[in-house]
């Protein structure tokens, strides 16, 4: 699609070049201009452009107000959430704000990435100081105006007033002369109580463009002249490039050009079709990295994990002295766990755009982190970071997988090498072969009972491929138990592994919950009742050092015991799971009744803790889509590899959740006044044991490995 | 290569392609429209769900020969910015993408649901979306969308486009 008009973005760009304060210079050429709202702004002439505040903000004389949200949005709200927190303090009137991605600019902004919650814990104090600054440069302006004391001026909803004189002010009106005051070092902050934006159920800032159709995503980009590709990459983890025979895959329409790569064969052409069909026509022979070592395969794995619980690991936590409390142990119970690799699965494909000039380089698309991107992009090419410019676009979700840079790192090789724009597109099966998965990981869980059924002794081993450390050590309950002792192996492998959606904590914390059931039951206590006389014991007499908040544990905790009466009704069984990851906490229900005589996953409860909820229908997304992305891949995921190579390389063998097979899931928040900590990930981990551990109240049958579909004894095993 | 004719949301193209090529790729490469998704290539995740004739079809299995001369209708088709399908309003309403990028393919399957039966049931709901994934996990507000979509009295009506 061509661009006829001069579009939104366009101008923009343009203002920013003449006015030189703005530093906005994001060229859609895809925008179809007639699609796009035109604005006041648009109408606006270029005397009228906006005037930038800070990194965040800038306001039109117009009184439109544009934020710029600088972290990739990936499908975790945080282009709706960051905007609120500015757009709060700042007093700004919600319908009248805009949102622009911003590109990758590391002068302007910090940790411009979108991985492990950590988005709004660490920019919250700078958003809201963003919004403050401004908001109080409006204030004084007002102020200087009438002659009256800044602090006798109100705001709100993008208005100056002075109450005691009956007068008004808009921030439009404003904008001109406040931009030019001193930037006030020295400001207030709301108290959560005075929040007018934060805490609000405010849509999805792109949702219009989403549902009709707008090309946001990476691979929807384009650029007049580009080139599509596809590259061949070795078949099996192990294997490198040999010889290939490029003639006939050459010789098909539409291909420009073949070239090879570090470790893969690149076929370019005009659209994705053509380099598709002519990369089957590729003769590559391959060859072993390491001609003495078979290939990797899940069936080894297992036999290496198997093998390495009954050695001593690396020791991760020690506390008290574990082996003289399980030689003194009444009762010991025992439990392994397993958990197959699984692929990211984003429903948009790994694609990325690249322009290697001679005078720069130009990224586009879809990534969690544009600064791996770029220096790793700057370091293949041996080119100073600084020329290299990233421009986020939305994602089709990532799960992690985009908080790697081997797609753009790749689009860039390719396009250095035929000196043109290119788009490199993966397949799905591409994708699934290609790598970074979860990684598989085997724990061995064993906990000492006294004569009284405590727990005195607690012992934990992990194992998994290219995973360092396997375990949390510090995590509950870790703190609660005098004897402890926390070790792990890591197994080595050609085959790439990488953080997936709450890494390591979406299965640990389901085999860890799933075991304290056990040893609940072998205790002869309510689950519920048997962890809150823990996190007493944590709080009363702690073992070492306690890296959780005990009362939040707790406050989860009962919420969600309160809010699906827990124990009260006989022919509902529910399982408990209670976990604290990546900041934030979050308890579980599970509810299994009986229908047609087969028990049936009925209704997930699940309270978090999070702090303040910043964009709460956002947070109730993330709550929701971690649990039944948690429950999907507990019931179907994996991921397994032979000689080499994944043996599922589509949706039709890799299985996902679909609609038909999700619960109702109910969610509660703790409401409490704490800095926010994230959502993309915590609520996830605690699903897999509230459904197991339910499904055991209901048949009586532990699962203890995933995906529980395939387990013996598993009521979904003849759904399959 | 062979010259096709197509009729993409009441507008006509002649398209001179593999007649093999998959009617997602002509749509999205050729004919410039990038709300049809490519997710899976094989008829599994239903992000590339159009209209062929008001049905819903998985346009990445259907060679673009095979739709030669017939009416096809992608999201753009069905409602604008300005002047949405009450389908897709009623996803405003809901809210609910999240990473969003399954939701033209979802909306697509939806409206023809709704084309065949007004007022679905979840039952109905079920079997007709289960063809579409969505990695998000945002199935439970699609569900409310649909029955949103049921209630509205402006009933959802256009599938041919304009």
């Amino acid at each position: 699609m061509k661009t006829t008009s001069t579009s939104r973005r366009d101008f923009l760009k343009v203002a920013a070049t003449v006015s030189g304060g703005l530093w906005l210079g994001f060229n859609w050429q895809t925008a179809d201009a007639n699609a796009l709202p035109l604005t006041a702004l648009d109408a606006a002439g270029l005397a009228d452009a906006p005037h930038n505040f800070n990194s965040f903000i800038s306001i039109g004389t117009d009184g439109l107000i544009t934020i710029f949200s600088p972290n990739p949005e990936v499908g975790q709200g945080i282009k709706t959430a960051f905007p609120m927190v500015v757009a709060d303090e700042l007093d700004a009137d919600w319908a009248r704000v805009r949102v622009e991605q911003a590109p990758l600019d590391t002068k302007r902004f910090e940790r411009q990435a979108a991985g492990g919650s950590q988005s709004l814990r660490h920019s919250w104090t700078r958003l809201r100081q963003a919004g403050a600054t401004a908001r109080q440069m409006l204030v004084e302006t007002a102020a200087a105006r009438w002659n009256v004391p800044a602090s006798e001026c109100t705001t709100d909803k993008a208005v100056v007033f002075h109450k005691a004189s009956n007068r008004k002010v808009s921030y439009g009106e404003l904008a001109t002369d406040a931009a030019k005051r001193p930037v006030p070092t020295n400001v207030t902050l709301k108290t959560p109580k005075q929040f007018t934006i934060i805490g609000k159920n405010m849509p999805n800032v792109d949702n219009k463009e989403i549902l009709t159709g707008k090309p946001i995503y990476g691979i929807d980009f384009y650029r007049e002249g580009m080139l599509f590709a596809m590259v061949q990459r070795p078949p099996a983890f192990g294997l490198k490039l040999k010889s290939v025979d490029a003639a006939a895959a050459k010789a098909m329409p539409g291909v420009t050009d073949i070239v090879t790569l570090k470790n893969g064969v690149a076929v370019v052409g005009k659209n994705t079709w053509a380099v598709k069909k002519a990369r089957e026509k590729l003769k590559v022979e391959w060859e072993k990295i390491n001609p003495d070592a078979p290939l990797d395969s899940t069936e080894g794995f297992d036999r290496q994990f198997k093998e390495l619980l009954d050695k001593p690991g690396t020791v991760r936590r020690k506390d008290g002295d574990p082996d003289a409390a399980f030689a003194s142990a009444a009762r010991i119970i025992k439990a392994e766990y397993q958990c197959p690799m699984l692929a990211h699965s984003p429903l948009e494909p790994m694609n990325f755009f690249a322009h290697v000039r001679p005078d720069g380089v130009e990224l586009v698309g879809s990534t969690q982190t544009p600064e791996r991107a770029r220096n790793d992009v700057a370091k293949l090419l041996g080119v100073a970071p600084e020329t290299v410019s990233v421009n986020m676009t939305r994602m089709g979700g990532g799960f992690g997988r985009r908080l790697q840079a081997d797609f753009a790192v790749e689009a860039a090789e390719v396009s250095s090498l035929v000196k043109a724009p290119v788009k490199v597109i993966w397949t799905r099966e591409d994708d699934m072969n290609g790598g970074s998965y979860r990684p598989a990981c085997r724990y061995r869980f064993e906990a000492a009972l006294d004569k009284d059924n405590n727990l005195i002794g607690y012992k934990l081993r992990g194992v998994g491929v290219n995973v360092a450390n396997s375990t949390r050590e510090d995590n509950f309950p870790a703190g609660a138990v005098p004897n402890l002792l926390i070790d792990s192996h890591d197994v080595k492998s050609p085959v790439t592994t990488w953080a997936w959606r709450a890494p390591i904590t979406n299965f640990l914390a389901f085999a860890e919950q799933a075991f304290l059931d056990e040893v609940a039951a072998a205790a002869g206590k309510d689950p519920i009742q048997f962890r809150l006389d823990l996190f007493a014991k944590a709080k009363s007499s702690p073992t070492g050092a306690v890296k959780y908040e005990v009362d939040r544990m707790e406050a989860v905790t009962r919420l969600v015991a309160e809010k699906s009466n827990w124990g009260k009704n006989p022919s509902v069984k529910q399982g408990f799971s209670v976990y604290f990851s990546h900041n934030s906490y979050v308890a579980q229900v599970a509810e299994v009744v009986q229908k047609n005589g087969k028990p049936v996953l009925q209704k997930i409860h699940a309270a978090a803790d999070c702090g303040v909820v910043v964009s709460r229908s956002g947070a109730l997304q993330q709550m929701k889509g971690g649990v039944v992305d948690g429950l999907g891949h507990a019931l179907y995921g994996k991921l397994t590899l032979k000689d080499g190579a994944a043996e599922q390389r589509n949706f039709d063998a890799f299985r996902l959740i679909r609609m038909n097979e999700v619960p109702d899931v109910e969610v509660y928040f703790v409401e409490n006044e704490k800095d926010p900590s994230g959502l993309g990930e915590p609520a996830l981990p605690p699903t897999g044991a509230a459904v197991a551990n339910a499904m055991f109240k209901a048949t009586g049958t532990r699962l203890y490995n995933q995906p529980f579909a395939e387990q013996p004894g598993s009521p979904w095993k003849q759904n399959m | 290569m062979a010259t096709i004719a197509l009729t993409i949301n009441g507008k006509k193209h002649s398209l001179n392609v593999d007649p093999q090529m998959p009617l997602l790729w002509a749509i999205r490469d050729v004919v410039g429209l990038k709300g049809t998704k490519f997710g899976c290539g094989m008829a599994q995740c239903g992000s590339c769900t159009v209209h062929l004739n008001g049905a819903p079809i998985r346009s990445c299995v259907t060679p673009v020969s095979a739709v030669a001369n017939k009416k096809i209708t992608t999201i753009e088709g069905i409602g604008t910015e300005t002047n949405l399908h009450p389908v897709q309003q009623a996803w405003i309403d809901e809210q609910v993408p999240q990473c969003g990028y399954c939701q033209s393919g979802q909306i697509m399957t939806a409206v023809a649901l709704l084309n065949s039966k007004p007022k679905p049931t979840d039952a109905d709901i079920d079997a007709a979306m289960q063809g579409n994934l969505c990695r998000c996990g945002t199935y439970a507000r699609i569900r409310k969308a649909i029955h949103r979509a049921a209630e509205s009295s402006d009933k959802p009506t256009a599938t041919t486009g304009k």
